[in-house]
């Protein structure tokens, strides 16, 4: 039986726009605008889609590093305890920063140029209450050797690693608490395409030891069929597309999904299929268009997608739950 | 157990990496860069010989600043007077010497206090944003909008001259500044990942934005308390030279140029106020060489 680790309901981030001498808000972008959406123990979910369409804010309202506008974010811990993360107070989230962490996509920006990796790592083991410095010094050089470095890096400055070994760090840093669920936020997209692949497989090879739940944000389809178990594809802040990652391949339901899929360059000839070309750039998240948020772009949309907003709907394919919000699905819907 | 391919792979990385030869650390690639700017290298020993002479004046000169000596007013430099006496039979160059540290007293110390003001508002303010940030910003835009010399004046004439008003002011409208600097900064670095990590540990505002954030934003803050220094320490000079700074009993490098406002003394008198005035530009112009070799041994967009 699968169990829950995370249930996101109805999550919205909304920024004010300000503007004008007295800083008046004048709009929000709709960063987030209203997820749901259930992580399972020990499962990796993908969360995919295009730059801007808020995957980074929602890796970030799970873990109240933005705070959500509305909406609520559960926690579900192993004896099946179930906390409301966004209603607690700064000081009550602590037990839960414990539990959850993040990997960054910038390498560059990810560690302090001041402080060497121990200097960087040491606080927080601190405040969580690993009080004598061996102990803390093992935990870190444990943890290195785990990602294939050497302990003694950890007196090192970060402008001595290079950008692999540097997010090789990022991922020590989210394991030093013993983390049950790690945002990966486009945790390899800065690396070369061969260090991606030892970055990539390191993770997997970590959840496994560890027992990790990952929430793989990309913006690169052509990875995440390999990695993730299920595969969420997000546009203008809503998630659209909700399914096991074969299914997303082979039984896709959105167009949106479907023509990030044919984006994906095909190495087999036979293969190729037709590349659908979006038109037209991501619409502002300050004024998403009316009806589908997809319909200016979308290659089928009719006129019910100018005026009513589809909603994400349950479905099987291949006996799969599989969710999608367009009018265009001629699948019976299934409650 | 076999190795797997991974593993392999990893190893050779190792290797690699091992072999590589770290480059030095960052604090003495900054050293270097320095000690590479000649005008630098050049401010930095003129303006420590200057500071030492200043603080071992005893030890340099056999004379007392204060004395009066009225059998020997108003002598050329000589052998026993290097820089002449003045018109009550004090020797010039005691009083340069003593002047200094009072003048340099007030410049470095105003700059250093109106720093350490500034970064402990600028860092808490920019980091956390929200009500605090604005309130602080509109004082410091009221502090830095008010003449500093009428402010002088009204202190002055509230409390009488002293040299802790002086500094008083000098902070006052000094603190500004180094707060706005502290404050882009931070506004800037907040953003990075490595603060955001932080954050997802739920570190404290303050092990977060004085700790771990306030190094990585203290390289500007230092070239700007240098020119700082040089800003109080001609500021000084030119409120004493009008009879506004530091009480005149008091000497520093502005009271002793206070002379000058005698024309008698200015035509045909110049050892009392010629070599106090190369000394107060001297050591300006060291002290903003110092602020230069740093702004460009600190700029990251100039690493070589
Ligand atoms: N602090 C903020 N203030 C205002 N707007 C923001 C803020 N952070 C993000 N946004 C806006 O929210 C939207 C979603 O941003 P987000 O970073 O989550 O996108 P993303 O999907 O992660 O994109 P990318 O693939 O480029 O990382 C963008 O339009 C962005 O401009
Ligand atoms: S609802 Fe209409 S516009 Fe939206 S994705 Fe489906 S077909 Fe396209
Ligand atoms: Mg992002």
């Amino acid at each position: 039986m699968k169990k829950e680790i995370l249930k996101l309901r109805g999550v919205k981030v909304h920024f004010p726009v300000q503007a004008g001498v007295f800083n008046r808000v004048v709009g929000h972008v709709l960063a987030v605008d209203g997820v749901d959406l259930d992580i399972f123990r020990g499962e990796v979910l993908g969360l995919a889609g295009e730059s801007g369409c808020g995957k980074t804010t929602l890796g970030k309202a799970i873990l109240r590093l933005v705070e959500p506008t509305d909406g609520e974010v559960k926690y579900i811990s192993k004896d099946d305890n179930e906390t409301e993360l966004t209603s607690l107070e700064k000081k009550d989230m602590d037990p839960f920063r414990k539990k959850l962490q993040i990997v960054f996509q910038d390498p560059h920006s990810s560690l302090n140029p001041s402080f060497t990796i121990f200097g960087s790592l040491q606080d927080p083991l601190k405040k969580f209450g690993i009080k004598s410095k061996e102990e803390r010094r093992k935990i870190i050089g444990d943890l290195l050797e785990a990602v294939n470095m050497r302990r003694e890096y950890m007196d090192r400055y970060p402008h001595e690693f290079s950008g692999g070994q540097r997010q090789r760090i990022g991922i020590v840093r989210a394991l030093c608490l013993e983390p049950e669920l790690i945002v990966c936020d486009e945790a390899v997209s800065a690396l070369d395409v061969s260090i991606q692949a030892q970055v990539l497989k390191l993770l997997m090879q970590l959840k496994k030891e560890k027992n990790l739940t990952y929430l793989f944000i990309t913006h690169d389809l052509s990875v995440t069929e390999y990695l993730c178990d299920r595969i969420a594809v997000m546009y203008l802040g809503r998630i659209v597309e909700l399914c096991d990652s074969e299914d997303l391949y082979n039984n896709t339901l959105h167009p949106y999904s479907e023509a990030l899929i044919s984006a994906i360059p095909v190495a087999d000839l036979d293969k190729q299929t037709k590349r659908i070309v979006l038109e037209g750039d991501v619409p502002s998240p300050v004024n998403p268009p009316k009806g589908c948020p997809f319909h200016p772009r979308c290659p089928k949309a009719t006129d019910i997608c100018k005026t009513e907003v589809p909603t994400l709907k349950k479905y099987s394919t291949n006996g799969n739950e599989h969710y999608a919000s367009c009018h265009l699905i001629d699948l019976p819907e299934i409650s | 157990m076999a190795k797997s391919s991974l593993d392999k792979k990893f190893d050779q990385i190792r290797k690699r990496e091992e072999e590589k030869t770290f480059s030095t650390k960052k604090r003495s690639r900054i050293v270097n860069k320095f000690l590479n700017n000649r005008l630098a290298v050049l401010g930095l020993i003129i303006f420590t010989i200057i500071i030492l002479a200043s603080i071992f004046a005893p030890l340099l000169s056999p004379y007392d600043p204060m004395r009066v000596d009225l059998r020997s007013m108003r002598q050329p430099p000589s052998f026993d007077h290097w820089f002449g006496t003045d018109s009550t039979g004090r020797d010039v160059f005691t009083r340069v010497l003593f002047g200094g540290r009072v003048s340099i007293f007030i410049g470095l110390g105003s700059a250093i206090l109106s720093a350490v003001v500034g970064i402990a508002v600028g860092c808490y303010a920019g980091y956390k944003g929200g009500w605090i940030d604005v309130i602080a910003l509109r004082i410091s835009e009221i502090f830095m909008s008010f003449p500093q010399i009428i402010l002088v004046l009204l202190l002055v004439s509230i409390t009488g001259q002293s040299l802790f008003n002086l500094m008083a002011i000098f902070i006052l409208t000094g603190w500004g500044g180094m707060y706005r600097l502290a404050r882009a900064r931070m506004l800037s670095l907040r953003e990075e990942e490595y603060v955001q990590a932080l954050r997802s540990f739920g570190l404290s505002t303050f092990t977060i934005c004085y700790k771990h954030m306030l190094p990585n934003a203290l390289s500007p803050i230092m070239v700007n308390i240098t020119l700082s220094t040089a800003m109080f320490i001609l500021t000084e000079a030119g409120l004493s030279f009008l009879g506004l700074g530091v009480p005149l009993n008091i000497p520093t490098w502005g009271n002793i140029l206070n002379v000058a406002q005698d024309i008698l003394i200015l035509q045909n008198y110049w050892w009392m106020w010629g070599p106090v005035g190369i000394v107060i530009s001297v050591f300006v112009l060291c002290v903003n060489f110092i602020g230069d070799g740093l702004r460009d041994s600190t700029d990251p967009s100039q690493q070589g």
